[in-house]
């Protein structure tokens, strides 16, 4: 049985939960309670085993997974840093067995000659270890990287800078490089994901060479969501989408009767009140009022095929094809530079690789250049659909808002979105690219709710909205 | 029965002992299951061992494996215990009339009458057994709600008969194939465990193990091309269960290699899905040397 846990071990671990619960994880008291059980029946001295303890009690499905171990990366590396800084430990001085080496399972230090160093040696070195992948080596080499890089100056006081620089002037690149010499092991490529992780650990030592000079601990930064989003395939998307619309169908089923209850107002429907009238000899006694009819919504939805944003079109195109599943009065249409009704295709086509072919054979949305044209597609999706807006059709938008630089016609747009009663506009992009370069998202967003929608979660949120019940 | 493990190690070496090749994560969640008495959910696609996990375990510790296949409209009486309503019956006809009404209750809602069904045999079982509640994730939410007794206390209530604990502590997995998001409560009770793809080491590792006749550098093949694979965009990617079924193939076959002809002629092993064939055979066929 391993020794018992040193003192403020605890208090750690907690902390590690309410990081975990900052990230919106869902950590119970439960959770951490069966984390020390774990750790107990384990030993916490293992690095491997005891990530895998603590993931296995607190990390209960793939994404919370995949946020656990990053969450978990930045806690071991801020609690090791903190522990060196308030223990006063300096990189010269490890390697004699303190506490914050044995805490982060840093390997032991190999003496090397900083003077000796042979910069393409070291290129070679490296680009081995990356490409057998042997994690230990990848941490020193890195250290003995930075350690060269410094040496000539080169630093420029952003890690995320000097990483990229130290990265190009070792020459590492996924690529690969024929014109390197036959044993080099650059010459194939390196493995993209080692790169990646090598790069991680170089921007870690940096920072702790920061933390070292400062001696305190920069600020914490919340995981993007760019980190957290799972990497998975378009089929699996296309479930999850199926599933997210399945859910909007509901929604609009019950939204109907939900009102019913609400709405207390009734009309009297004075035909069949006298009809009735007639058995109790002509006195209304009972009052016969109108049936409420749900809304049934009518929904017009325009989806920007156009290269800019092929990856999301597929998204899009499935979203369509989940929402013609659930929605009878629905019409849809695909723009580049012209906009094309493909609503037949739609209803005619079950099967979704169909679908997305067809409108790629004969929508002919695309005029001359391939670029869109917002301006050109608002006239004539207003000259197509004019007559047939009224306050109840709810407009939706998948697009990018990336003009190329031509007229975006938000008159035109803002005249659509006055005649139908909602608009909203789902937006590929991550917020933090709207309106920088062709994208004039602002100039709609004026108009209409938008969105930004590239995950399924997201997709969700959206849902919420168009279900909302809409006060009129 | 094995010698209680201590170390994730001593799990490894007895699950690889009855034939199944665990990941370091599987071996430490099973190590915590045993230890801490806490049932693991496992999670992961289709084919990677989720179900096999469960059935080494109960090799490896010499216990019983029972197991609950769950699917839609799974509920108590086929899940938990029923009444034998025909020797309930028969024992009230056989039953002399005189008797009184509370005698018979009293008789017929005994421990004679109740057929045990999966969960209440593994509570009720003398010895420590190992329950697999398989594919939680097709059985409807209530059916969910009726497990946490059983999985946070191991306990049933019977009404007619009160409450029956358990007398020793089974190991319980249970396997989801992440169709459904499952409850929060029920997520709460359980440990984690995430069974994903192999990496190419342990599957080449699995796929010798159970077919150990087939040629080291085409089982390397072999599993190289599955990995390419199950890189593309397919409805159902091949598991491992589809990796060593097609060495099989191949033994039978007595292929020597895979070239562009036996993966074409062979292809049907690994992938089930008409679309996916094609777009198997067109990206990883043609890489395939084609035979002179």
């Amino acid at each position: 049985m391993p020794a018992g846990p040193p003192a403020g071990f605890a208090a750690r671990i907690v902390e590690l939960g309410e990081e975990l619960r900052d990230e919106g994880m869902q950590v119970g008291t439960t959770g951490l309670l069966d984390a020390f059980a774990a750790l107990e029946a384990v030993g916490w001295t293992d690095p491997e085993i005891f990530r895998e303890a603590l993931s296995a009690t607190l990390a209960k499905s793939p994404e919370d997974r995949r946020v656990f171990e990053l969450v978990f990366d930045r806690w071991l590396f801020r609690a090791a840093e903190q522990a060196a800084v308030d223990l006063a430990v300096k990189e010269s001085e490890r390697g004699d067995g303190t506490d914050a080496s044995e805490l982060d399972g840093a390997p032991s230090e190999r003496e090397f000659d900083i003077s000796e160093l042979n910069l393409d040696v070291l290129r070679q070195q490296i680009a081995a270890a990356l490409r057998d992948g042997s994690e230990g080596a990848m941490r020193d080499l890195a250290r003995l990287a930075i350690a060269a890089f410094g040496q000539q100056g080169n630093g420029s006081g952003v890690i995320g800078v000097d990483v990229q620089r130290i990265r190009r002037a070792l020459g590492l690149r996924a690529e690969p490089q024929p014109d390197l010499p036959e044993d080099d092991p650059r010459r194939d490529g390196l493995p993209r994901e080692q790169l990646r992780r090598f790069e991680q650990i170089l921007r870690r030592e940096l920072e702790r060479g920061q933390i070292e000079r400062t001696e305190q601990l920069p600020a914490k930064r919340a995981l993007s969501e760019l980190d957290r989003a799972l990497p998975t395939g378009a089929v699996q998307d296309l479930a999850a989408i199926h599933r997210v619309v399945a859910q909007l169908k509901r929604r609009l089923k019950t939204q109907g009767q939900e009102q019913r209850g609400r709405k207390r107002r009734v009309h009297v429907d004075v035909r069949r009140t006298m009809r009735a009238s007639l058995e109790t000899g002509g006195v209304p006694v009972v009052i016969k009022t109108k049936p409420m009819r749900p809304r049934r919504p009518e929904i017009f939805v325009l989806c920007d095929v156009s290269t800019s944003v092929t990856s999301a079109s597929v998204f899009f195109l499935s979203v369509m094809h989940a929402l013609h599943d659930s929605f009878r009065k629905m019409r849809s249409f695909v723009f580049i530079e012209r906009v094309s009704e493909v609503t037949e295709t739609f209803t005619k086509e079950r099967d979704f690789r169909a679908v997305s072919e067809a409108i790629g054979r004969d929508a002919g949305v695309a005029d001359i250049s391939g670029y869109t044209d917002y301006g050109r597609v608002w006239s004539e999706f207003r000259a197509l659909v004019e007559d047939e807006l009224h306050p109840r059709a709810t407009v939706i938008v998948l697009g990018d808002a990336r003009t190329n630089g031509r007229d975006p016609r938000a008159d035109t747009f803002a005249a659509i979105a006055a005649k139908a009663g909602r608009t909203f506009w789902l937006n590929p992009e991550p917020r933090l690219y709207w309106n920088y370069g062709d994208s004039v998202i602002s100039a709609y967003e004026e108009h209409c709710q938008a969105f930004e929608c590239w995950t399924t979660t997201q997709l969700e949120d959206f849902v919420k909205a168009l279900t909302q019940p809409v006060g009129r | 029965m094995a010698a209680a493990p201590t170390t994730p190690a001593d799990v490894d070496q007895g699950l690889r002992s009855v034939g199944y090749l665990p990941s370091a994560s599987a071996a430490l969640v099973s190590l915590l299951a045993i230890k801490l008495g806490k049932p693991v959910l496992v999670e992961g696609p289709a084919g990677v061992g989720k179900t096999e996990l469960a059935k080494a375990l109960s090799k490896y510790l010499g216990r019983e494996l029972v197991r609950l296949q769950c699917y839609e409209g799974l509920d108590e009486a086929k899940a938990l215990y029923e009444w034998n309503y025909r020797k309930q019956l028969l024992r009230i006809q056989a039953e002399a009339s005189g008797t009184g009404w509370e005698d018979v209750q009293e008789d017929i809602f005994g421990e004679e009458f109740l057929l045990e069904r999966p969960l209440m045999t593994a509570i009720a079982s003398p010895d420590p057994v190992v329950l697999l509640i398989d594919e939680i994730d097709k059985t409807d939410q209530e059916f969910e709600a009726m497990l946490l007794e059983v999985l946070s206390d191991f306990q049933l209530s019977i009404p007619e008969l009160g409450t029956v604990k358990a007398k020793t502590h089974p190991v319980v997995l249970l396997t989801s194939n992440n169709t459904r998001e499952l409850t929060e409560a029920l997520k709460r009770r359980c440990l984690y465990l995430w069974l994903d793809y192999p990496d190419t080491e342990h599957e080449l590792e699995i796929v010798r193990l159970h077919a150990p006749e087939l040629d080291e550098t085409v089982a390397r093949k072999l599993v190289e091309i599955v990995g390419m694979v199950r890189e593309l965009d397919l409805k159902k990617p091949p598991s491992i269960a589809e990796s060593i079924d097609w060495a099989r193939a191949l033994l039978l076959l007595g292929a020597g290699d895979i070239d562009g002809e036996t993966f074409t002629n062979t292809l049907s092993v690994i992938v089930k899905h008409r679309t996916d064939l094609d777009i198997v055979a067109e990206r990883v066929g043609v890489k395939l040397p084609r035979p002179v």
